[in-house]
């Protein structure tokens, strides 16, 4: 697959066996040369990319973190961070240039305050691990991508990343109270704290989501909830997608949040029936699983609520659990939907735009149009409660073009979702994926003023190069720059 | 005082120079040190842009009032969660005046920003002229979005230092149909931090927990009757009807007055301590203690930063505001990369007024 990413620095490349003893004085026993180790690290969730990095080391300590960051800024070395490599935008892609500072090892809980209600957690510990940590304490972290039991925390604050849940509990940003993080000249801040809204510019805000850009996060303390007591959950069938639809925004209407609100098409009901076989309706078009979480009389009272809405759209069929095992049955086929869906085709390639919610149903017929324009088949699961889309194109790489056209299709998908008032990516991050694409949404004059909060952190751009920016301008060449009226390079589509 | 009508005058006034101060309704203006700058109103910036309740988003133009935007979206029975209110009556104005943009811009979050969030968390996107004279946007208009960096979070509580919100788009939540306030009556600060840790460290969804001295502590619940009922019959107190709650949560707002007011942010767990060092002031505690309004005189920025949290001087005579930063100060390298990306919106320093 071909993608524009910086040119390899051939002259740090030739002096890679200084920069690995340099690297081994500071971490003795985590510096990775070997290229058959290496290779472990060349693609992340986003498999279509591979490239071994120059080197991996792989720290423990933040000073040591800081020791690295210090030498490669002086020694004009790129650094790629890296958690636990699930990132679905390719965020966490090598550089052949570049040193792959890997965050794994960072995997311990610090330290678990219930009164405040707070963890403090090192980057490399798994999302789930937080919640397993404190739920002894009838207590869990909120967030929760479907890759939970792999990626890592310190991923979720560089992606922003959000779950089923975030409907009601937000996305990583709403959920963490600081960060410790090195930046590219190894200098060591504290972001946010351990109360709520400290004094000053938001930079932890700007960290959430910055996709490894602005530092490496060392430290994060996030908030942790009490879980709530009970949890029912509604599967409802639709013979159309329209009707599913409607009963979405029905639900959000009546002023209900649920904790989740799921929806699945026909191909990925038939998929993850086949995978799970949890007795999903396989004769409907949309299938949509509501989550009702609080004391046993509001999940009783919504679930009423909802069955009701549901029928007055139309709902062919509708089931309610009456017990926690056929809760989690309910939820078994849309969490293993990736797995499931890779069983039907050799190859499938996931997409995560978001649209406002009215325009599901015209999306989706477009969406089959463009499959059967692209000849690829594909099979769509949403976040519909806040219009994420997660259409998983399927293709198989080893036929020629496919995965050109699985490209051009996911192109075309994005390209529509901004069309209709949304964005590139609701959860997974801009990576190289999307990158090119940012156009769509921003203008020059929108991009240079993001890309000089990344001069403040990183004036010689050496952290994570390549990702998020469709154009790396140095930071004094952006100083000087003056877009007069935004010239816009797709001035056709609307904007914000 | 200009008043802009447009981004191409914003555009105009800020590539020609000089310092600036942003003026929404100016509820909020004696907040920081006396300072000399050309005022830019936003009151030709007003007006609701689009609505859509179905989609939980408003956007609108930054100098709409406040109270326009909670009676509009009351009328869809919809909030604003983060629960901002109007600095006005902290300062013997009335109220009325207070902004979306420079409530936003000021991040104000009120009583229930403990269980729902932040300003901050509501600001989905915006639309701005930065101090390069340029219009620029962030965010988007949908609810969920990870496109880019997260400019809206740093325009929210950046009062004005980054460049001026023309637009601001907000997310909206249904508002809940029942609203209950236990209240607890008799108990000390520490009785009172202590029930309302009990409350916050239970399963209930308490969505906002204040003591108030003299009158007692109160608990928060919302959302259907049912389950408000439930989730009242597992905490302490006797619940008050709507009328009297909604006058609890207005008396957990700041005391109006001409005293020097602060505001402290802290750990729940600091606050009896911070509250046991300052005997002499008012105090209203919020956010179950993570939030403590101190009316009066005392070192309260050394207290607050000896058990851990800020101090905030809101309101205080001019001497005293020329003499103590409004904001509690942050770590050298901290505050060395805020100046570094304020440089980076602002490169000239047309919104470096010395307020802060
Ligand atoms: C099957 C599957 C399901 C998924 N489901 C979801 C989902 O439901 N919701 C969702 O939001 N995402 C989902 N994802 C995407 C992915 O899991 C998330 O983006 C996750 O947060 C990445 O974490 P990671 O530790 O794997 O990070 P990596 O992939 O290793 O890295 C991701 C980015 O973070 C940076 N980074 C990592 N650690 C640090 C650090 N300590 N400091 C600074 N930067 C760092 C990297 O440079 C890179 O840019 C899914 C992925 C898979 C494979």
């Amino acid at each position: 697959m071909t993608l524009c990413m910086p040119p390899p620095d051939q002259a740090v490349i030739a002096r890679r066996a200084a920069i690995a003893a340099a690297l081994r004085a500071i971490v003795p026993d985590g510096v990775i040369d070997e290229p058959t180790v290496l290779k472990a690290y060349e693609s992340d969730g986003l498999t279509a990319y591979r490239q071994p990095p120059m080197l991996a080391v792989l720290p423990e300590t933040t000073a040591q973190v800081a020791a690295i960051l210090r030498y490669c800024q002086a020694e004009g070395v790129k650094v790629v961070p890296r958690g636990s490599g699930t990132s679905l935008s390719g965020g966490a892609l090598p550089l052949a240039d570049a040193v792959l500072l890997g965050m794994a090892k960072f995997n311990r809980v610090l330290e678990v305050d219930y009164d405040d209600r707070f963890a403090v957690v090192q980057p490399g510990v798994t999302n789930l691990a937080v919640t397993q940590a404190v739920e002894a304490a009838g207590f869990y972290y909120a967030p929760d991508p479907s890759s939970q039991i792999a990626c890592s925390i310190g991923g979720n604050v560089a992606e922003n990343s959000g779950g089923v849940h975030c409907l009601k509990y937000g996305l990583t940003t709403n959920n963490v109270l600081g960060v410790e993080l090195v930046m590219m000249d190894g200098e060591i801040v504290r972001l946010g704290s351990r109360h709520l809204d400290p004094a000053g510019l938001d930079l932890l805000g700007l960290v959430v989501g910055s996709e490894g850009l602005l530092g490496v996060v060392t430290e994060v303390t996030v908030r942790i909830l009490p879980k709530p007591q009970t949890a029912k959950a509604l599967l409802l069938g639709f013979s159309t997608v329209e009707g599913a639809g409607a009963c979405v925004a029905g639900v959000i209407a009546a002023g209900i949040i649920p904790a989740g609100m799921e929806m699945m098409d026909r191909p990925a009901i038939h998929a993850a029936e086949a995978f799970v076989r949890v007795g999903y309706p396989l004769d409907v078009d949309a299938l949509l699983i509501v989550e009702l979480d609080g004391p046993a009389a509001e999940c009783d009272h919504l679930a009423a609520e909802v069955e009701a809405i549901a029928t007055a759209n139309g709902a062919v069929s509708c089931r309610v659990s009456t017990s926690e095992a056929e809760r989690l049955a309910f939820w078994a086929g849309r969490k293993a939907a990736f797995p499931a869906v890779s069983r039907i085709a050799p190859d499938y390639y996931c997409m995560d735009g978001t649209i406002p919610r009215r325009r599901l149903p015209d999306v989706l017929t477009r969406i089959s149009e463009l499959a059967v324009q692209h000849e690829l088949g594909v099979a769509n699961v949403f976040h519909a409660g806040d219009g994420n889309l997660h259409p998983l194109i399927l293709y198989d790489a080893n036929q020629p073009g496919q995965l050109e056209r699985a490209e051009a299709f996911g192109e075309d998908i994005l390209r529509l979702c901004v069309e209709v008032g949304g964005v590139l990516t609701g959860e997974h991050g801009v990576g190289v994926e999307k990158r090119d694409l940012m156009p769509l949404m921003f203008n020059e004059t929108d991009l240079a003023h993001q890309q000089r909060v990344k001069c403040a952190f990183d004036p010689d751009l050496l952290l994570n190069p390549g990702k998020v920016f469709p154009t790396l301008h140095r930071c004094a060449e952006l100083g000087r720059m003056h877009v007069h009226g935004g010239a816009t390079r797709f001035p056709d589509i609307p904007r914000f | 005082m200009h008043t802009p009508n447009s981004v191409q005058d914003l555009c105009d006034l800020f590539r020609a120079g000089g310092t600036f101060e942003i003026r929404g309704g100016g509820s909020k203006a004696e907040i920081g040190a006396p300072r000399e700058a050309q005022l830019v109103s936003t009151a030709g910036l007003a007006g609701v842009i689009d609505y859509d309740p179905a989609e939980l988003v408003l956007t609108v133009g930054a100098g709409t009032p406040l109270a326009e935007i909670q009676a509009l979206v009351a009328s869809e029975n919809q909030m604003l969660a983060f629960d901002p209110f109007d600095h006005g009556p902290l300062f013997g104005r009335p109220a009325g005046a207070a902004t979306i943009g420079g409530v936003i811009a000021a991040g104000v979050s009120g009583s229930q920003r403990l269980a729902l969030g932040a300003a901050r968390d509501h600001l989905l996107g915006f639309e701005a002229v930065s101090g390069r004279g340029e219009r620029f946007i962030g965010g988007a208009r949908v609810v969920k979005n990870v496109t880019g960096y997260d400019l809206p979070k740093v325009m929210a509580g950046s009062w004005g230092r980054l460049g001026v919100m023309t637009q601001l788009t907000l997310k909206i939540l249904p508002a809940p149909r029942v609203r209950a306030t236990m209240l607890v009556e008799g108990l000390d600060v520490a009785a009172a931090v202590a029930a309302m840790t009990a409350a916050l460290r239970a399963p209930l969804e308490v969505a906002a927990a204040a003591h108030l001295p003299g009158i007692g502590t109160g608990l928060r619940l919302q959302g259907f009757g049912p389950s408000v009922d439930a989730r009242a019959a597992q905490l302490p107190g006797h619940r008050l009807s709507e009328t009297e709650g909604d006058a609890f949560w207005q008396a957990a707002l700041p005391p109006a007055d001409d005293r020097p007011l602060w505001r402290v942010h802290c750990q729940p767990s600091a606050a009896l301590a911070i509250v046991a060092a300052l005997p002499d002031l008012e105090t209203r505690l919020d956010w179950g203690g993570g939030l403590i309004w101190l009316a009066g005189e005392g070192d309260v920025r050394a207290v607050a930063a000896m058990y851990g949290g800020q101090a905030m001087l809101v309101r205080a005579p001019e001497a005293m505001r020329a003499a103590i930063p409004c904001e509690h100060p942050q770590p050298a390298g901290v505050a060395a990369l805020s100046v570094r990306v304020r440089r980076a919106f602002d490169p000239a320093g047309i919104f470096e007024t010395g307020r802060f």
